[in-house]
């Protein structure tokens, strides 16, 4: 018997769609300072924010970004069932310190970056399978936190190249919660496509976009084929973090299959900060980069009905420091959940 | 050597395909650019360094003794642009530049310390003050021990 509710091969429809109740997102001084700036929750002074090191800082921000969508909601820590969580830090120790903190019930997540749209699509699932009524999907990045783990001390002196990435500093949290009972809800979750690990061989560490451009562009065209959508469904399919290299190599992998979406694919890394006049290389990365685009400005077009539907596209590049320094490929992944405004009137 | 499988040499070929299509799209590293910003901003530290060891010398250093304070003096101002977090930045700009004098060996000591201390004077700035500089030691001192090993051949 095949499962009720998935159609394809890897994407599942949720029986009654699941609402959005509310979401937060909190970012550091850069990102504060981006195209984005007004979108944002809580914007934070410095790296830092009077915390005695960037670890601890993370934490904070996630805690945060997910008491702010709570309190946007009515609710309290009590009322979710559970929170689906993860960052890109050893051990995901931001998510578990900042559930420590709140006191819900945690699943931890690890997709590197894609974890922002792993944990929505999860979310929803529990939600939908009747598991939960509430859950809160959160993730955090920061730029200090990571560049330590994955490459140098931030004091370095060394050259990056041009397609290198910038790692976002910040937290997103949704809260999730079953269709029937939100009535100001922003937005519905319709279908989770999880993507599977695809490698093309790429190996360079700086270039993380050409190493997700095939798991960004596979989790699409499988998500597009399994609901057999025409390119135009979706008003914006919006990539996580593929920044300028991976943004281009991924729309050419699409038009060689026939899918293209010109202007309807966009990416948060591109978004979220100005590469004109910020120091971000080939753009954000990072499992903020995703959550606080969505969470924050994405969010705010589906409150004043600018979007109709969109597919989040969360990419993440599953490397460690030690693959890398043994000689391993990139290996990467992609995972996509369909959103779509929930004000009937509005959908024809 | 086994003969590759149909499924390895698709794959291959796929990687190669894709490998291609990479250089074409993705900015080119500015190469020449970067080499003469290098020997600019290299050239410039090194003159910076002539005209201390000039001034030293003034003091009354003996020429051959010179280098110590001149070598030190230079080391203690990237150490201090370092810890202003100005010499990250010149390191981007210059690369190799700011990075091959001895001001580059004292960043990676300095930033490392940085990075580390909030893991304790011990296991943080003790045990990773050399997670950079380290390789620089153990292969200068591999370097002087094979030239040392042909001069005693040779001389």
């Amino acid at each position: 018997m095949p499962a009720r509710k998935k159609v394809g091969l890897q994407t599942v429809a949720f029986s009654r769609p699941v609402a959005v109740v509310s979401s937060a997102s909190a970012v550091g001084p850069l990102e504060g300072e981006g195209p984005l700036s007004g979108s944002f929750d809580i914007v934070y002074p410095d790296m830092l924010n009077g915390e005695a090191s960037w670890e601890k800082t993370e934490r904070t921000m996630m805690k945060e970004a997910v008491e702010c969508a709570l309190g946007k909601a009515n609710l309290t820590c009590e009322n979710m069932d559970y929170m689906l969580a993860g960052d890109l830090l050893n051990q995901c120790i931001s998510a578990n310190f900042a559930a420590r903190d709140l006191g819900i019930p945690l699943l931890g997540l690890y997709g590197a970056c894609s974890t922002m749209a792993e944990s929505a699509g999860l979310a929803a699932m529990l939600i939908d399978g009747g598991y939960a009524l509430h859950a809160v999907a959160a993730v955090s990045s920061h730029y200090g936190t990571s560049e330590r783990q994955y490459r140098f001390p931030t004091e370095y002196g060394g050259q990056r190249p041009p397609y290198s990435q910038y790692t976002v500093t910040g937290a997103g949290a949704l809260v999730l919660g079953h269709g029937q009972h939100f009535q100001g809800q922003l937005a519905r979750i319709t279908h989770f496509t999880a993507g599977k690990v695809t490698d093309l061989g790429r190996r360079d560490p700086f270039d993380m976009g050409s190493a997700m451009a095939p798991a960004a562009a596979d989790t699409i065209l499988r998500h597009f084929s399994d609901l057999s959508l025409a390119p135009d469904h979706y008003d914006l399919v919006l990539t996580g973090d593929l920044a300028l290299v991976g943004h281009s190599l991924t729309e050419e992998l699409l038009r060689q299959q026939g899918l293209v979406l010109k202007e309807r694919m966009q990416d948060c890394g591109l978004l979220v900060f100005d590469r004109t006049r910020q120091p971000v290389f080939s753009g954000g990365s990072g499992c903020g980069c995703s959550a606080v685009v969505l969470c924050g400005h994405i969010m705010d077009m589906f409150k004043q009905a600018k979007l109709k539907r969109l597919l989040l596209v969360g990419t993440g590049a599953l490397l460690s420091p030690t693959t890398f320094q043994q000689g391993d490929s990139i290996p990467c992944i992609a995972h996509a959940v369909a959103f779509e405004l929930s004000d009937d009137r509005l959908l024809e | 050597m086994a003969k590759k499988t149909k499924a390895e040499q698709r794959k291959q070929f796929e990687q190669k395909a894709y490998n291609q299509m990479v250089t074409k799209k993705r900015a080119k590293i500015p190469i020449a650019r970067n080499v003469i910003v290098a020997f600019l901003v290299g050239g410039f530290i090194s003159v910076i360094g002539q005209v201390l060891m000039m001034l030293f010398v003034r003091l009354g250093f003996p020429e051959e003794k010179a280098g110590d304070p001149t070598v030190a003096t230079l080391i203690l101002i990237a150490s201090i642009l370092t810890g202003l977090g100005i010499w990250d930045i010149l390191g981007q700009f210059a690369g190799a530049g700011a990075g091959v004098p001895v001001t580059g060996f004292a960043n990676a000591m300095v930033s490392s310390a940085l990075e580390f201390k909030r893991e304790g004077l011990v296991l943080g700035v003790g045990a990773r003050m050399f997670q950079l500089a380290g390789p620089v030691i153990v292969y200068g001192a591999v370097t002087a021990f094979l030239v040392g090993v042909v001069h005693a051949v040779l001389m």
